[in-house]
């Protein structure tokens, strides 16, 4: 019988009413985000008739990808209370290594990525090194390099402007989708590996003597969670194409997997290792970090290493997506719009707080108000400004939510 | 008296022209806690940063279990077994008691993190302090009151099969109620056989748990004695002018007092 007094939650109305009371004090985590995401959807869906169809939603996700990825990045340098605002054109300096390589060098596509993600990182390890070296705020190092970036990208894409990259498998990621009979396929192989990961880590706890999450709670969120994806997967297996007998639209997006991919190693990274374990540390208390012997240094460098990895990823989705590489590539409202993703997701602003899947949460949300608006026939300038007071809002609600938490 | 688990020996330290201990001799005993009193600029800070190894003193000898070690950094104090709880507690408000617990140390299957076995060690090292009032130990510090987060950094201080755990102003920010619970902990430490430094201001605290009361006066080390053989009046001439009729200066100074 242990001694230390453990509130016990048998009942499902318990947990209720302790997720509500984490919720009131401030840890409210991704709530915002997925309520946003299904007012948004209900909202759009009534108001216009090609909204909740299966071939925006596909496109609605081909969208959303590359500031997803860049979002996804950003988490790791924003849970240390800094922030990269270059990450937008290290996306587009990186993705013009990759299509130089290919198009120009003749590279296969596999070189050319590694060496785009390389250089990227590259970049990361440049910025976190005067960041945590120098001691330079994170915020003006990287708006120095957002400018200094988007020169290099200048450079890079030469005086025609455009270089167009024609590999089939670059293109394939935001072009072609997997099979609908595939997309079954690793619907279920997924599903069930997410599944067994859960029960039999419920099982070691259980093991060990530690109290578990209540099953049926797990049950129902699971059930939930796979019926979401589930019907995502059906919608993503129906005829999109206008003219099937031509041309035949079916399936997942290949670069869905991409993102899962990316979910599931950031996830594991921030939530099982020692190095995700310090960067909450690092951005919840350096100090307190620095005296349990946590070296804070290497630990920032590597988080803009990390961002900067997954901005050159976007890369490769940017170029797969537009067919090529353009100076604005990266620019304009693409910065701004991962860091929207990341904080509406529920990552803070003030580090310490935040999962990787908040980038996908918030990109979807910032997706679905550009897509839907854009559907609706609203002029571009007033999509800016309502994203924009979404991020305000949610930026908003971070702080309030923090303060309530401070206060013991 | 039974020898003592570590003894400072002349102890120096002086940063620049100011020489902020002189000849300092302290004796910290097993099973016992040790009461470390002293005006504001007394040097009781210096002193423990001396111990925990992030100052190095000019000279002076090191000696534990008996035998002389040096305390380069603060690597070496914690290999010895000396864990500092330090006045600002050193936590991370938005992770749990078990990720606290074990930062910067935490045990690892493979490159996976070991949840299990550190909450099961975790929740030992509680139950064996007798914490009866944190309510889960996954919640966040940012949560707890300020007597628990004085508990999670003791128990993180205890966690290590520590020997030797000083407390730096355990009591300085809490309440009357919290004050008496970290009161009680401290001298359960003690009673489980570690050796406790505590650094205190209040006198109150000091009689109440405190085995052996050693002043600071200016630099000086102006007296170790046990708690029964002196009254707080006596005490508080120990600290404000460095003497008190009835009570011995330490004997190895006389001499050595340049």
């Amino acid at each position: 019988m242990s001694i230390v007094n453990e509130s016990e939650v048998s009942t499902l109305k318990g947990a209720m009413t302790d997720y509500w009371s984490r919720v009131k004090a401030g840890d409210i985590g991704s709530l915002p985000a997925v309520l946003g995401l299904v007012v948004l959807c209900i909202a759009f869906g009534s108001m216009s008739n090609v909204f909740l169809t299966p071939g925006n939603f596909a496109n609605l996700l081909t969208q959303a990808a590359a500031v997803i990825v860049i979002a996804m990045g950003l988490v790791f340098v924003l849970l240390l209370g800094e922030i990269d605002l270059s990450a937008g054109y290290t996306a587009g300096v990186s993705g013009a290594v990759l299509v130089i390589l290919i198009t120009n060098q003749g590279q296969p596509w596999y070189v050319a990525l590694i060496a785009s993600i390389a250089v990227g990182v590259l970049l990361g390890f440049f910025l976190g090194t005067l960041v945590a070296r120098l001691g330079i705020p994170s915020f003006v190092v990287t708006l120095a390099a957002f400018l200094a970036f988007q020169g290099i990208l200048l450079l890079l894409a030469g005086e025609g402007g455009t270089i167009r990259v024609e590999d089939e498998t670059i293109l394939a990621v935001q072009n072609s989708n997997i099979s609908p009979i595939g997309s079954w396929v690793f619907f279920i192989v997924i599903a069930v590996a997410y599944v067994l990961v859960g029960l039999s880590s419920m099982n070691a706890r259980r093991n060990a003597g530690l109290k578990t999450e209540l099953k049926k709670l797990w049950i129902i969120k699971t059930a939930g969670l796979l019926t979401i994806t589930g019907l995502a997967v059906f919608a993503l297996n129906l005829e999109r194409s206008n003219n099937p007998d031509l041309v035949s639209l079916k399936g997942i997006p290949y670069v869905v997997p991409v993102i899962l991919l990316l979910l599931v190693v950031g996830t594991f990274v921030l939530g099982r290792t020692a190095f995700g374990r310090h960067i909450y540390a690092v951005g919840g208390n350096a100090e307190a970090a620095r005296r349990a012997g946590i070296n804070v240094k290497r630990i920032r460098i590597t988080a803009f290493m990390i961002c900067s990895g997954f901005a050159a990823i976007a890369g490769m989705i940017f170029a797969s997506r537009q067919n090529s590489i353009s100076p604005t590539t990266g620019g304009s409202s693409t910065l701004l719009y991962a860091v929207g993703a990341a904080v509406i997701g529920g990552t803070s602003l003030f580090g310490g707080k935040g999962k990787v899947r908040d980038a996908i949460l918030g990109g979807l949300v910032v997706a679905v108000i550009d897509n839907g608006m854009g559907l609706l026939g609203y002029a571009a300038g007033i999509k800016f400004i309502v994203t924009g007071l979404v991020l305000l809002v949610s930026a908003g609600v971070d702080a309030i939510s923090r303060r309530g938490n401070l206060t013991p | 008296m039974t020898t003592a688990l570590l003894s400072l020996r002349g102890v120096n330290k002086s940063f620049g022209p100011v020489h902020v201990l002189k000849d300092v001799d302290l004796d910290v005993y097993a099973g016992k806690v040790t009461a470390l009193v002293g005006d504001n600029g007394a040097g009781k800070s210096t002193l423990i940063k001396c111990i925990a190894g992030i100052y190095h003193p000019e000279d002076g000898d090191f000696f534990f279990e008996g035998s002389k070690v040096s305390i380069g950094g603060p690597r070496d104090a914690t290999s010895l077994g000396i864990e500092i709880v330090y006045q600002d507690l050193a936590l991370c408000d938005n992770l749990d008691i078990v990720h606290n617990m074990f930062l910067g140390r935490e045990q690892k299957r493979g490159p996976v993190l070991n949840e299990s076995s550190m909450e099961a060690l975790a929740r030992k090292t509680l139950d064996g302090l007798s914490v009866r009032t944190v309510k889960s130990i996954r919640q966040t510090v940012a949560s707890l009151s300020g007597g628990q987060r004085q508990t999670v950094a003791i128990a993180r201080a205890v966690l290590w099969n520590s020997k030797v755990v000083i407390l730096d102003e355990p009591t300085a920010a809490l309440g009357v109620a919290q004050t008496e619970q970290v009161l009680n902990l401290v001298r359960r430490l003690a009673d489980n056989g570690l050796a406790v430094v505590l650094i205190s201001h209040n006198l109150n605290d000091v009689f109440e748990v405190a085995d052996n009361i050693a002043a600071l006066y200016l630099g000086k080390l102006a007296a170790q004695v046990d708690k029964k053989d002196v009254e707080p009046r006596q005490v508080v001439e120990l600290i404000t002018t460095g003497k008190s009729v009835g009570v011995q200066p330490p004997a190895s100074k006389t001499g050595a007092d340049k």
